[in-house]
């Protein structure tokens, strides 16, 4: 068949039909553009990202975003802590296949110091690229930090020396969420300090057949230094102190795991071998009295086709032992150094990360990320903002030091003593102290001590 | 037409050379590369030509860890304890099935399922199975006062993980035991049933000797499997709690992926490799299935 003027106007007059379609139906993500993205129409990206119920709901804004830039997106998912494996190799490499990488916030360092990030100012600053009215001052400022900035004091934190690296989505600080009805019951007060907390997870374990207190993330490696850190700022321990020196043996950190075993000890069946999702899952079935980590429960608990308590959680800020302290963390969506397509990827960070996509993953049990989501009517319905705000305010973005060894120390010292100690094979004293030898071991080799 | 007997000695090396080209590269190249990365300090991601050369170094510090030793006594206690109970399971399994009965191919069918799942689906299987709260097996317990929480407990961790590999790998044992008996010669046993003897003085005096060469090698293939035990104990404990379910193999990968240290997971690949290499060695030199009848050891 020969290609004729005739078919070549008719493939026109489709084109322009269907681009005329997609502006009526989509006016607002149609106009909030770049002046440079029209440009990127046609380019595909591949966008790594986690298997996580924030990413579930991201997933359902793609056909809009392909809709209003004509960029189409190439997914590859995996389980969140597997991400990194695939990431390193492919940032390593001269030309890598992905356009977009979601790291987890413990990550964001190490990738920074390998060359394998670029850094997003200077996109920001490039008139063609920038989103108009993206408004950045509006991303909730422990996030943005928290997630974003690489580069600064330790490391890590926001100060002099931070660059933009980049822009969190799936972000989490924690909150503690209990059953209103067992506490109702049980005439239990709604717990404001580790104290309470404690006493609220016996009275539930004596007087609550098959439920247990607080539901906890405690599995070999991660999962267990994740639920001992959870509990580790709030009695003033840190994991290194500013000299690089490990803190894990002291007063503070053998409090803290004397209270994580307890919590443990007067937890949900088997909760020593939890990983998130099964931590989760145990407070949602209403196996657990209470969740307190991060606030990606927000969505689940309030979905009665995931959650069997959804009528009966209510929410507070993570409680104080010494003080008040939370989680910082989640997801941050970042453009590898290697990648083809930049800026159709800066397009597509900036889109998904604007106000009213925002907005559109949390009605649809997303996690928020943006001070004008909180002030949304529609959020507020769903979501207990208020308190959200309060442990934001607490939120603590040095509750865990991101340092390049941070895998190994979390995984493979911390991850196995703190089981060892959880499931009684170990004592709590020699065991960190052993622990702590082992991370002096790991910062020396890395060089921290050279003067 | 001429014959050049000289020229002719070649032809078989001419005929075996393609083969062992390939071998040579396809097999002893990765295992050489493995050598070579394992004295260097390399991250995952790094080219070798930067990285620091480190020689025995790494060798050293490897088996100076406490962790490394205590990951290779698993493994070994985890090999011994599956491959005995397999290899008998198997083995008892084909003699009960060696028997024409009615039906017996449709259970020889479902026998041999388990082997061709996936070990990762084995592993996520298992992990349901053996759930405090959901699973199945507590919730047989259950009538009988027995909670045991079987993941978040060192011995009982490592009981499910055997488990897990058993009901995955008996079917294997149990093909190979079933081949070598169908195979057998009919009239030794028969003989033996003409002199009176009794079943058990059949399995014990003529098959399991005649299965020997069969069971040898079977041994051998599921030693080695075992050793290099990974997907499964992956997905159900991830090596916990503690190191208590941490095979060497987990160990060499946490070692690449975790701590991105490609030389050191270099080194304990070599370090299994040696370890593998001897016991299979030990093995051949005492039951060397290949050895023709009538040779001494």
């Amino acid at each position: 068949m020969t290609f004729t003027r005739r078919h070549a106007l008719k493939l026109g007059a489709l084109k322009l039909g269907a681009l005329a379609a997609g502006s009526v139906a989509l006016p607002y993500v149609a106009r909030a553009q770049g002046t440079g993205w029209s440009k990127l129409r046609g380019q595909t990206i591949v966008v790594n990202w986690p298997a996580h119920p924030h990413y579930a709901v991201a997933k359902t804004l793609l056909p809009a975003f392909t809709a209003a830039t004509g960029i189409k997106v190439e997914l590859d998912e995996m389980q969140y802590l597997r991400l990194k494996d695939s990431q390193v190799l492919q940032m390593s490499k001269p030309k890598g296949d992905y356009d977009v990488a979601v790291y987890v916030i413990m990550w964001k360092t190490e990738y920074v110091q390998r060359k394998f990030l670029t850094e997003l100012e200077p996109m920001f600053q490039n008139a063609e690229l920038a989103m108009p009215g993206y408004d950045r001052g509006d991303i909730i400022k422990g996030y943005y930090e928290g997630l974003g900035l690489v580069g600064g004091p330790r490391g890590y934190l926001p100060g002099p020396g931070a660059k933009l690296y980049g822009i969190p989505y799936g972000a989490e600080c924690s909150v503690l969420a209990y059953r209103k009805d067992l506490f109702a019951k049980h005439n239990i007060a709604v717990p404001v300090t580790y104290d309470d907390m404690l006493k609220a997870a016996r009275i539930i374990k004596d007087k609550e057949p098959g439920v247990g207190g607080l539901a906890q993330r405690a599995q070999a490696g991660h999962q267990v230094t994740t639920g001992w850190l959870n509990h580790l700022t709030p009695h003033d321990g840190l994991v290194i102190d500013d000299k690089y020196l490990p803190r894990v043996a002291d007063e503070a950190a053998i409090k803290t795991t004397q209270v994580y075993k307890e919590f443990i000890e007067t937890g949900p069946t088997g909760g020593a071998a939890f990983d998130f999702g099964q931590m989760l899952n145990s407070f949602l079935q209403g196996q657990s009295a209470m969740y307190c980590d991060t606030i990606s429960v927000f969505g689940p608990a309030a979905d009665p086709s995931k959650s069997k308590i959804s009528e009966t959680v209510g929410y507070a800020v993570h409680p104080k032992a010494v003080k008040h302290s939370g989680e910082l963390g989640g997801f941050g969506m970042a453009i590898p150094a290697n990648s083809a397509n930049k800026e159709a990827a800066f397009a597509f960070i900036q889109w998904m990360t604007a106000k009213a996509q925002d907005v559109a993953a949390t009605a649809a049990g997303g996690q928020p990320m943006r001070l004008s989501t909180l002030d949304n009517a529609d959020v507020k319905k769903r979501y207990p903002v208020d308190i959200y705000r309060e442990c934001l305010k607490i939120s603590n973005p040095d509750w865990r030091p991101i340092i390049n060894e941070w895998t190994e120390i979390s995984e493979k010292v911390m991850g196995v003593h703190l089981s060892d100690i959880i499931t009684g094979k170990a004592e709590i004293k020699p065991s960190l102290t052993e622990a702590a030898a082992k991370i002096k071991a790991i910062c020396e080799r890395a060089g921290y001590y050279k003067t | 037409m001429s014959h050049n007997p000289a020229a002719s000695r070649f032809v078989p090396y001419a005929f075996a050379a393609p083969a062992v080209i390939i071998m040579v590269f396809g097999l002893l190249y990765p295992v050489a590369e493995a050598f070579r990365l394992s004295f260097y300090e390399l991250r995952l991601g790094e080219q070798v030509s930067p990285a620091a050369f480190r020689g025995l170094a790494i060798f050293i510090e490897a088996l100076g860890d406490s962790s490394v030793r205590e990951s290779m006594y698993v493994t070994l206690k985890y090999a011994f304890v599956v491959v005995v109970l397999e290899m008998a399971a198997g083995v008892g399994f084909a003699l009960m099935l060696e028997r024409p009965l009615f039906g017996m191919n449709i259970f020889r069918t479902i026998f041999i399922l388990p082997m061709m799942i996936a070990p990762i689906c084995v592993g996520l299987i298992w992990r349901y199975m053996f759930d405090a709260n959901a699973g199945p097996i507590n919730a047989w317990l259950s009538p009988f006062g027995i909670q045991p929480t079987w993941l978040a407990d060192s011995t009982l961790s490592f009981l499910a993980i055997c488990v897990a590999d058993i009901w995955q790998f008996t079917p294997f044992v149990l093909i190979m035991a079933l081949a070598g008996l169908q195979g057998l010669d009919q009239s030794s046993i028969e003989a033996a049933q003409i002199d009176g003897a009794t079943t058990w003085q059949v399995i014990r005096h003529i098959k399991l000797p005649l299965l020997a060469p069969i069971l040898m090698i079977t041994l051998l293939m599921r030693l080695i499997d075992a050793l290099r035990g990974l997907e499964v104990v992956y997905a159900m404990t991830n090596g916990g709690p503690g190191l208590s379910t941490e095979l060497f193999p987990l160990h060499i990968y946490k070692s690449a992926f975790v701590t991105q240290r490609m030389g050191h997971s270099a080194a304990l690949s070599v370090c299994l490799l040696l370890v593998t290499t001897l016991l299979s060695l030990a093995l051949m030199w005492k039951h060397n299935p290949l050895k023709r009848r009538g040779e001494t050891a």
